[in-house]
């Protein structure tokens, strides 16, 4: 039977010359990757020769598959992929007469069930030791009365530093890396807050302070627009009115951001005059 | 050396066999072996990149060589990938590599599983081989999410934050699945070793079972092949594994590492150096994550502000998105195979495709979900939408949840309409041309030389 060799054929020929050249590119770039390496490596030289000799190789043999083997396809058959009546039924004769020995044993059987049953919840109970129960660590933050209101870097916060429209985030004295007690001390106009009713005292001079946790998927509400007093979250678009107690306008949050009393120590810094009185961050099961 | 096992194993027969299989010769038919070499070069890259990071959530101060964070405050994990990232020869490529390598992977999953629903390939006998799939699509997007998490960087820890409240909206036992995942309330410390322990050891495990068994029973069943003349229910037309399969096969391995290895090389992915490491109380605008989970950002990001409050407990806003929503699309896709059986009534064994305009309603079913799933993706990125084509974030949300429920249903049935003006007309035909045969006579009056067909 003849093949590519007994009959040299010109588009063979060229075919077998891509090939090679195909595989000598490999050659080429891998040398060029390993000299990269040792000369201190570049991520792009890197990738380039990495990807031209991998595409050598690849262009190299499907060009083979496809120009130096015989081309053409082959039939063949497919079996049924149904068991054929006697294969089904030698396997339910084998499967039943082991099943009838042991179902003898009635007692037995419904122990075994019994005993790998408990086997099996026991061996769940190590589960429980992979974390802490909820407990109050989502009803309560580091905040308490009379801590002062301080940045990240511990500076206790005055009333004279922040300008009306300035926002700044702020943690309780003590507790700059409390990330759940991260909150929001914005300056408005004095009057144009709307406070809810019992909140009449919580925002001295038009300082307001909200928990910055989104109460919708829990993202920091990174972002103010003084001139319409807006909170914006940019996890998802959640807005909240400052000027209204932080009451969502916009977006899939359904909660208000929990509101921090204030008040003004003897030395004019701000404090906090409790923790938050509500669950902060987003909703749960047992948040009514 | 082949002896030597041979003479151990009695292999002959079975290599025999496996050698003459035959595999259809069609393109489509490659890309799920897209999603499988995309795989073998995650384990290549990844296993490469492990010996470098450290998944640990302990603080450290950063002295290494990349100067804007020097002095910073950061995880172990994120210096260790700023390590591999800048000081490790070889390393920035590796893990490039890796992470377009992963977005590819879970691209060729989906493009094979629509090629696969479009053709009808799901129906019997493959219904099983289908959930199998659809498993190894799950398992894929979770490895990838656990994977971009590792670095503990500023983006992916929001997504972790995300996460978490998605988690603890599961009504009842949400907050005890939360603390118990994350080791308390977020943010945690030791997230970092336990996605490690998923993305390295329990989803890869699974990930390689559930393929071999997708293979096995590939393997066994044989592959599908579209009709075409001389091609019955009861032959296979194409390839022999060897030599020509083989070849074309494993040439195909090494040009989809050559495009991972070019983008990984080319192509800045997953900067975590210009994020910064995650601090708690920070974000920045323009959060997305990685493509695959895009739709799911979109949902959060469309949801209108509904919350259910009752007897004293709440079902919080982002379990619909959340859980519902991808509990729903799942559960459709393991059970459509069953679900088009029962509604048509065709419980026959299939080995021939189905061309996919000749299945209407399939076809647009599938062409509206797709655009659902657009829909939802694009709304992913909504505020980016809004910034590049300077318009309202909140006219572009809008406009995105009516999208959202006015196109899919339209494109579906655009789709539909389209196949069945398609499968009416001439334009490829099957199995020849349409048509008759007429024989003019001497008096000009044309007869039919065969019945029409």
């Amino acid at each position: 039977m003849s093949g590519p060799r007994d009959r040299p054929d010109n588009r063979q020929r060229a075919a077998t010359r891509l090939i090679a050249a195909a595989f000598t590119v490999t050659i080429l770039s891998a040398l060029g990757l390993a000299a990269v390496y040792v000369a201190g490596g570049q991520v792009q030289a890197e990738g380039a020769l990495l990807a031209s000799s991998l595409a050598g190789l690849g262009a190299g043999l499907v060009m083979w598959a496809a120009h130096l083997l015989p081309a053409g396809s082959v039939i063949g058959p497919r079996e049924p992929l149904e068991s054929t009546p006697q294969e089904r039924e030698d396997f339910e004769q084998a499967f039943e007469h082991g099943e009838e020995l042991l179902a003898r044993r009635r007692f037995l059987v419904r122990m075994l069930g019994a005993a790998a049953g408990a086997l099996g919840i026991a061996a769940l109970f190590p589960i429980r030791s992979l974390g802490p129960s909820p407990g109050r660590s989502l009803t309560t933050t580091a905040w308490r009365k009379g801590l002062r209101l301080t940045t990240q870097s511990g500076d206790p916060v005055n009333i004279a530093d922040l300008q009306v429209g300035g926002v700044l985030t702020v943690f309780p004295a003590g507790h700059p890396s409390a990330a759940t007690a991260q909150t929001l001390l914005i300056r408005v106009e004095p009057g144009r807050l709307r406070p809810r009713a019992g909140r009449e005292r919580w925002s001295p001079i038009g300082y307001v302070a909200y928990s910055k946790i989104c109460t919708h998927a829990g993202c920091p509400v990174g972002l103010y627009r003084a001139d319409d007093h807006r909170l914006l979250c940019p996890c998802h678009q959640s807005t909240f009115d400052v000027l209204d107690g932080a009451k969502p306008v916009f977006g899939p949050a359904t909660r208000s951001l929990p509101q921090l009393p204030l008040a003004v120590d003897g030395d004019g810094y701000l404090v906090a005059q409790s923790d938050f009185t509500e669950p902060i961050g987003p909703s749960f099961w047992n948040r009514s | 050396m082949a002896r030597f096992v041979d003479d151990r194993l009695r292999a002959s027969r079975f290599a025999q066999t496996a050698l003459s299989k035959i595999f259809p010769d069609h393109w489509s038919f490659m890309i799920g072996e897209i999603a499988l070499y995309c795989l073998l070069i995650l384990v290549l890259t990844g296993t490469y990149l492990a010996f470098f990071f450290t998944a640990s959530g302990r603080k450290v101060v950063y002295h290494g060589s990349y100067a804007p964070l020097q002095g910073q405050t950061m995880s172990v994990a994120y210096k260790s990938v700023l390590d591999i990232s800048f000081d490790v020869r070889a390393g920035l490529v590796m893990r490039q590599i890796h992470h377009w390598a992963a977005l590819i992977f879970v691209a060729a999953i989906i493009v094979h599983l629509c090629r696969v629903f479009f053709t009808g390939a799901f129906r019997r006998p493959r219904e099983l081989n289908w959930m199998v799939g659809i498993t190894l699509l799950v398992l894929a997007m979770a490895n990838g999410f656990t994977g971009y998490s590792l670095p503990d960087d500023q983006l992916s820890g929001t997504g972790l934050r995300i996460a978490f409240s998605i988690v603890e909206s599961v009504p009842v036992v949400g907050t005890w699945i939360a603390f118990l995942l994350f080791d308390g309330n977020f943010p945690s410390t030791e997230i970092i070793s336990r996605f490690f322990v998923f993305h390295v050891m329990l989803v890869p495990g699974l990930l390689f079972a559930v393929l071999g068994g997708h293979l096995a029973i590939l393997w066994h069943q044989k592959h599908t092949q579209f009709a075409a003349p001389g091609r019955t229910e009861d032959n296979i037309e194409g390839s022999r594994l060897w030599p020509t399969y083989a070849l074309r096969s494993v040439g195909l391995f090494f040009l989809v590492f050559a495009v991972c290895a070019a983008l990984g090389g080319l192509a800045q992915v997953n900067a975590v150096w210009l994020y910064g490491p995650f601090r708690p109380a920070a974000v920045s605008a323009a959060s997305q994550p990685d493509w695959y989970i895009g739709w799911l950002e979109g949902a959060l990001r469309l949801m209108p502000p509904w919350e259910i409050r009752a007897f004293g407990h709440t079902v919080p806003n982002p379990f619909f998105p959340g859980i519902v929503l991808p509990g729903i699309t799942f559960t459709l896709l393991y059970l459509w195979p069953f679900l088009e059986a029962r509604v048509t009534h065709d419980h026959d064994v299939h080995h021939l495709l189905d061309r996919p305009r000749d299945r209407p309603f399939r076809t647009g079913f599938g062409a509206g979900a797709l655009t659902f799933f657009m829909v939802l993706f694009l709304a992913g990125g909504n505020d980016v939408l809004a910034d590049t084509f300077s318009l309202s974030l909140y006219a572009m949300t809008n406009v995105l949840r009516v999208a959202l429920v006015v196109l899919p249903p339209s494109v579906g049935f655009v789709a539909y309409r389209l196949c069945k003006e398609l499968s009416r007309g001439p334009v490829k035909p099957l199995g020849g041309p349409v048509g008759y045969r007429v024989r003019r006579t001497a008096t000009g009056r044309y007869e039919d030389v065969e019945p029409p067909p």
